[in-house]
Parts: structure tokens; C-alpha cells; sequence
């Protein structure tokens, strides 16, 4: 079977110790993350993660099955790209010299939409929020004036499908 | 970010008294009747010990040997009790020395709680004397683990533990309890937990699939039942033996499975898996419907999955949705407790027999019967065999025993031949081959099953591995009748030494110290046996005993156990020599 891009989110109550748990999942069977991001969810108290990775698609279901099966996970989901909506933010901090000096560079930043979120004597700091290939790009296209850092946050997305999580809490709430 | 208040707890009278973290970790086990504990003690858990002795007419603490034994002692206890064993052990080492129990709990699905003491909260992460990270390390290896470090955590947590370890699929819970929420005084006030917003123990049955599971099942010409431990966990040995008379299918177990249909019923075919017996190993990739209820096809029952029961439509009845189509893909599967799949599906069946389908099993069980069971059994050599010495133990207790086994031939021997009447009274080490199991988990077996015999049948390789046990039977007078099976070799890698790797026994040979002794040093009764002649004899002195016994076997060095399926290759493919 080939492999594919697959976002996994899943919903979990905020315990310390589940990141360990999920990531021993993949740890045990040897399967690399291309990107692992928490956070808050739309439900209070209620925790999202978010990984990407790169899998067949039966071993992604065995997985999920896995990661589900953890007493904290409320539930878990996987999705291809074109059942989500995703982003990637990167931030790239550059010499504020070459901002003056390189008319170049004004340019680049203008044809990438990205935005300047600031500048100070020494260096300034573009931000950009897109599709890896967009954040890449930039990153090509900056480097040969040096970048000073270069940074990029893990995938966040949202489904086109409902989730649900709500209807599984009240589930358990009328059913106790 | 407390998530235990997201679970739900029975109501309680609000009589809540002040007591210290470590008195209220007793007071939850005895309001779980958890009233019998394994353990030892050390530096980060002496509150909770002081305790134990405060409340030793309550509560009935075993000092084990070594906390592996405490782990597997607890197995034992839940494995013929059905209820849930605890395990205590100190900080560091005592922790470390609880992994093997917890994983093998893990892997064979047994609720088992340890309890580990911890460096007070203050200290964790200076690398303090006994730190360690156990709940790091015992992660992947627990159903649910959690780290205590207020006294006012402990009710919550281990309501919540209780109801983890022994609800749904079971399995290892641990709990890690710094030393000051030990100290720490509270109010406590205990209630029970009955749900957790985030854990569905119980599926219901989806009738539509019910609907599909029966038709599988009318349209079936040669239908065949694999079983598992799921029927003894689930607690469903009725139905299930009312589901296989009445839709007259061969089953066959997995080694977990073992006991959960008497052993001498007449559609119980056997075992299946790579020292399982031919007819249902081979009459897998001939059925037209593969049953398959409370297993997990695990490599060593399917051996090669490209080649298993490719001809077969699979029903799956399984608790664990994790587990299906994990392995081998189900066309139906009903993802409940099989006690109610099972009252369900053989509610709507009509009486059914396969005649024809069963003659091809005995058949097969008539070679071999010829090839391998005869010799086991009636041997022809000298040499005492370890088959002879099982049906032996099957004479004088005629099939009502609890038989424990270690990890090796002998197991396998044992599993094969020993009799059972009644479940829950095979008790070994599946899915993790847990050398050195057997002796501290027949501790725990008696315990769990104090009226019923139990004999624990053991390598003389795994015998050395947890051998200082014999101090617990001693001390605690544990009348456990001990068996050693001895070949003077690591038998079962010898074997594939000698099949597999032209005979080169690396490592394999022991030079084994005099049984016998040291069970006397530890003042058990102690026999050895080294002559057919005198089989018969010892082995009825040691069944009439009332007392702890040992009787060491001296069998025949190099036998082999057949049949075998190599690791790999097909079913189909399965040796007889
Ligand atoms: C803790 C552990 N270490 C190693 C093994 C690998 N192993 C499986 S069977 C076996 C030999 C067991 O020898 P013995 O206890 O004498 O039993 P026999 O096979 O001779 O009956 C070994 C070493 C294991 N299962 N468990
Ligand atoms: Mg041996």
C-alpha cells in the first residue's frame, strides 16, 4: 500500500503523561513524526493534538485504534490534506541592514504575503502562515541574505467534517 | 487540569475523616476488598508499610522475595480470583524490579495495581537516592498510570485505578505516591468510580452486525471457533459452551484460553498455535468461517498472516476494537463483551451438527496421535518423559487442579496434556514468555483459590529465575505443589538449537545445584524422581500432601516438543517431527 500525509487530531483531557503515552505509540513501531503540535481545543478543559505523518493507510487506522485506546483520549480522528484545512507559520529573522541596502528583499517579502512583525536596528522578523511549500519557498528565497534563524511550527488544522467531541461528552454526562 | 474530575463516582455518605496519604491508601484497598497484598518494602513507601502493620488483622500483606515475584504473585491471585492483585514496592529498584509483571500483566491482560513510593515531591528530578522515573518507564507497559504527589489525590486515583484494572479489556494499573502526600494528613472521604467521560469499557452490541454475524454463520459448511482469554475475562463460559453445543462448531484455544471449555468436551479440538495440536492448526486453512472470540491472533497462533485462513470468511466477537483487523481482517466483527455477543448469536441459531466437518478432525488426530502423542505419553525409551509426567499429575487430580507453568517446553507439555474440568485454572505467562513466572504466580494462584489444588509445573531454567519464592511458600505456608520438569537445558531453545542451528547448544546446558536440598533448606518437603517406576508414587504422595511440596522430574535431556509450526512459516506447514 503506499503512503500518504495523514493528520491525526486527537481530543484528550490535559494529563500529564499523555504526550508520553501517544509518542511511545509511534516509538514502539518505529514510525517517524513529520509534525506533533498541542493545544487548547473549542471545548474548555478539553485538549487537541495534532500530528502529521507519512503511512500506509492501514497502519495509520492501527494507529489511531492505538492512540484511542489510551483511558485519557476522549477520541481520535485521522484525515488526508483534502479532508482538512491546515496551515504551517514560520518566522524568519533577518539582518534590518539588508532591509535598506537590498531592494530585493521588499520585494520577496511583498510577492509572499508575509508580514513584518518587526524591526529593530540589528535585525528584523518576517512572519509567514501558509502551506509548507510557501513557508519553504520564502525560506529559499531569504537565505542568500543570510537568516539569521529560521523557525517553522508543526501543522495545526481543522476538518471540513464535524467533529462531534461535544456529543460524546454529553453522551457520558446524561448517561451518568 | 485535574482530569479525575471528569469521572463519575457512586454517592457516598459525607463521612470524611482526617487521615494521613499513606493510612488512606489502605482504606481504599479495603473499600475495593482488596484485603490480601503482594509487596516489599524500602526507604519511599515505609509510611504505607507502617500502616500495613497498623491494619494487619484487616489486611493481608505477603513479603515476597523480590518485587518480580510480588508482580507475578498478584497475576497469579487475579487469574483464579478474577479479582484485581496488588503489587507495593519502594521507589528506584523495588519499581524497576515491578516492570517484567506489569508488561507481562499488560500483554495477557490481567488487572493487577502497583503501588510504588516515591522521593518526596520537593526532590523529584534532583536524581535524589531512589529516584527513578517510573512512571516514564512503565508507560507503555500500564493500561493507566499516574504520579500522586498530594495526600488529597489518593481517594480519586485509586477509585479510578480499581475501576481501570478491572473494567474493559483488563490490565496493569500504576499508582506512584511521593513519600510526603504519604506523610501529608487529609480528609478523606472515599467513593467509588463507576465511569471516566474518556474511557468506553463497555461497546454495545451493534444488531446490525449481529445480523451479518448470523448469517455467516447459517451459510457456513465447515465453521471452526478459535477462543481466547476473552471468554474467561469476560466472564462468559456459559455462553459460550451454550454457543458451541448448540451451533455444534470445533473450537480450539489459544494457550490463554486454556480451561475456559473442559478439556473433555467433545468439541473441544485441541490447541492452536505453533505447539498446538494438528487438526485445528491445519483445519484453519480449511474451514469456510473462522470464529474467532476474546483473541488477538498473535504470531504464534497464526504464524505466517499471508497464509492464514485465506480461504475463510472471519467473524471477530472482541472487546478491544484496537484488536480488530489488527492482525487478520474480520468480514464481521462484534465489538462487545462476548458474553453478550455470544447470548445473543445463540439465541437466533438453530441447532445445528457438522458430522461430516468433524471427522476430518479426528482424522487428523488420529495421525497424530500415531506420530507424536504416543510416544509423549507411552513411551518406549527409559528415559521418563515430560507428556507421562503431566497425565501422571492428571491421574491423582483428575482434571481439577490449577495447573501454573513457566515459559518453555515443559508449558507447552503441560498445556497439551494437562486435563482441566473447571475455569480459570490454567494460569501461564502468554503473551510475554515470562521465564520464572510460575512459582511466585502459584503463590498467588493459591491464595486466589485457597480450596483448590494447584500445581505449578517448571523448567529448571525458570525454577532459578524467581527461586527464592520458595522463602514466601515457606513463610507464609503456602501449600503449592512445585513440580520441576528438569532436562538439565534451557529445553526449548535447545530445541531450536538443534532444528533450527545445526546443534549448536550455545549456552543452553546447565549444571543444575541439587533441588531437592534447597527446597529442604527452606524446609519444604522435597522428593526426587529419576525412574518411571517410581512416577506414580511421588506423584500421589505430593497430590495427598497438605503442606507445600516439591517434587523434581528428572526427564529425558533431549526431547523435542512436536507438533511445531516454525516461527514463520504457515499453519499449513505445521511438523510432526
Ligand atoms: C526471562 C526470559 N528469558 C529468556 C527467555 C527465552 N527462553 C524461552 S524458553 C527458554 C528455556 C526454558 O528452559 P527451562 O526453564 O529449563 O524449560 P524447558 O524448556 O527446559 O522445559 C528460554 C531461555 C524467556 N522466555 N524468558
Ligand atoms: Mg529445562
Amino acid at each position: 500500500m503506499e503512503k500518504k500525509t495523514y493528520t491525526i487530531s486527537v481530543y484528550s483531557e490535559n494529563n500529564v503523561g499523555l504526550l508520553n503515552r501517544i509518542s511511545a505509540i509511534f516509538l514502539k513501531r518505529h514510525i517517524n513524526l513529520e509534525s506533533f503540535s498541542t493545544s487548547e481545543s473549542e471545548i474548555p478543559n478539553v485538549f487537541r493534538f495534532v500530528i502529521v505523518i507519512n503511512i500506509t493507510p492501514d497502519k495509520v487506522h492501527k494507529i489511531v485504534q492505538q492512540i484511542e485506546k489510551q483511558i485519557d483520549v476522549i477520541k481520535a480522528y485521522y484525515h488526508t490534506d483534502e479532508e482538512t484545512i491546515f496551515q504551517e507559520n514560520a518566522l524568519y529573522k533577518v539582518k534590518s541592514s539588508f532591509l535598506f541596502e537590498e531592494r530585493q528583499i521588499q520585494n520577496i517579502i511583498k510577492a509572499s504575503h508575509a508580514t513584518i512583525v518587526t524591526v529593530s536596528p540589528e535585525f528584523f522578523v518576517i512572519e509567514k502562515t501558509g502551506f509548507r511549500e510557501e513557508t519553504e519557498q520564502l525560506r529559499k528565497d531569504l537565505s542568500p541574505f543570510g537568516l539569521l534563524q529560521f523557525v517553522r511550527s508543526g501543522r495545526i488544522s481543522v476538518t471540513k467534517a464535524k467533529m462531534g467531541i461535544s456529543e460524546i461528552l454529553n453522551t457520558f454526562k446524561n448517561n451518568n | 487540569m485535574k482530569n479525575h474530575k471528569n469521572q463519575k463516582n457512586q454517592k457516598s455518605p459525607n463521612d470524611s475523616i482526617t487521615i494521613s496519604g499513606a493510612e488512606a491508601v489502605i482504606r481504599c484497598l479495603l473499600a475495593e476488598e482488596a484485603n490480601l497484598v503482594y509487596g516489599y518494602p524500602g526507604g519511599a513507601i515505609m509510611p504505607i508499610y507502617d500502616e500495613l502493620y497498623k491494619y494487619k488483622d484487616q489486611l493481608h500483606h505477603v513479603l515476597t522475595r523480590h518485587e518480580q515475584g510480588a508482580t507475578h504473585a498478584a497475576q497469579g491471585f487475579a487469574r483464579t480470583s478474577g479479582k484485581v492483585g496488588v503489587a507495593l514496592a519502594t521507589s528506584g529498584p523495588g519499581a524497576t524490579n515491578l516492570v517484567t509483571g506489569i508488561a507481562d500483566a499488560q500483554i495477557d491482560s490481567t488487572p493487577m495495581i502497583c503501588i510504588t513510593g516515591q522521593v518526596a515531591s520537593h526532590l523529584l528530578g534532583s536524581d535524589a537516592f531512589q529516584e527513578t522515573d517510573i512512571i516514564g518507564i512503565s508507560t507503555p507497559v500500564t493500561k493507566w498510570n499516574y504520579q500522586i504527589t498530594k495526600a488529597s489525590e489518593i481517594p480519586e486515583i485509586m477509585a479510578k485505578a480499581f475501576y481501570i484494572a478491572r473494567s474493559g479489556r483488563p490490565g496493569p494499573v500504576l499508582i506512584d505516591i511521593t513519600k510526603d502526600a504519604q506523610f501529608e494528613m487529609f480528609d478523606f472521604n472515599y467513593v467509588k468510580c463507576t465511569g471516566i467521560r474518556s474511557y468506553w469499557p463497555n461497546p454495545p452490541l451493534n444488531t446490525n452486525h449481529l445480523e451479518e454475524a448470523l448469517q455467516l454463520i447459517n451459510e457456513a459448511k465447515k465453521p471452526f471457533i478459535v477462543w481466547g482469554q476473552g471468554v474467561i475475562l469476560g466472564q462468559a463460559e456459559q455462553e459460550f459452551k451454550a454457543f458451541v453445543e448448540k451451533s455444534g462448531i470445533p473450537a480450539a484455544w489459544t494457550i490463554l484460553g486454556l480451561s475456559a471449555l473442559p478439556t473433555d468436551h467433545p468439541l473441544n479440538r485441541g490447541m492452536v498455535g505453533m505447539h498446538g495440536n494438528y487438526a485445528p492448526n491445519l483445519l484453519t486453512n480449511e474451514c469456510d468461517l473462522l470464529i474467532a472470540i476474546g483473541m488477538r491472533f498473535d504470531d504464534r497462533v497464526t504464524g505466517d498472516l499471508n497464509t492464514y485462513a485465506k480461504q475463510a470468511k472471519v467473524l471477530h466477537l472482541e472487546l478491544d476494537p484496537a484488536e480488530v483487523n489488527k492482525n487478520v481482517k474480520a468480514d464481521v466483527a462484534l465489538i462487545t463483551n462476548c458474553k453478550i455477543s455470544l447470548k445473543a448469536l445463540t439465541k437466533r441459531i438453530s441447532k445445528n451438527t457438522f458430522p461430516k466437518w468433524l471427522k476430518r478432525f479426528d482424522a487428523l488426530d488420529v495421525i497424530e496421535n500415531e506420530k507424536v502423542i504416543k510416544g509423549d505419553l507411552f513411551p518406549i525409551k527409559p528415559g521418563i518423559t515430560m507428556g507421562e509426567s503431566i497425565a501422571m499429575i492428571n491421574k491423582y487430580t483428575k482434571g481439577d487442579a490449577v495447573i501454573v507453568t513457566d515459559v518453555g517446553q515443559h508449558q507447552m507439555v503441560a498445556c497439551r496434556y494437562a486435563k482441566f474440568n473447571q475455569s480459570k485454572s490454567n494460569v501461564t505467562s502468554g503473551g510475554l514468555g515470562t521465564m520464572g513466572f510460575a512459582l511466585p504466580a502459584a503463590i498467588g494462584a493459591k491464595m486466589g483459590a485457597p480450596i483448590r489444588e494447584v500445581v505449578a509445573v517448571i523448567g529448571d531454567g525458570g525454577y532459578q529465575m524467581t527461586i527464592q519464592e520458595l522463602g514466601t511458600i515457606f513463610q507464609q505456608q503456602v501449600a503449592v505443589k512445585i513440580v520441576i520438569l528438569n532436562n538439565d537445558f534451557l529445553g526449548m531453545v535447545r530445541q531450536w538449537q538443534q532444528l533450527f542451528f545445526d546443534k549448536r547448544y550455545a549456552s543452553t546446558e546447565m549444571t543444575n545445584p541439587d533441588f531437592v536440598t534447597i527446597a529442604k533448606g527452606y524446609h519444604i518437603e522435597a522428593e526426587r524422581v529419576e525412574k518411571r517406576e517410581d512416577l506414580d508414587q511421588a506423584v500421589g504422595r505430593m497430590i495427598a500432601s497438605e503442606k507445600p511440596f516439591f517434587l523434581e522430574i528428572c526427564v529425558e535431556k533431549e526431547n523435542n516438543v512436536f507438533p511445531m509450526i516454525p516461527t514463520g512459516a504457515s499453519v499449513s506447514d505445521i511438523r510432526l517431527e
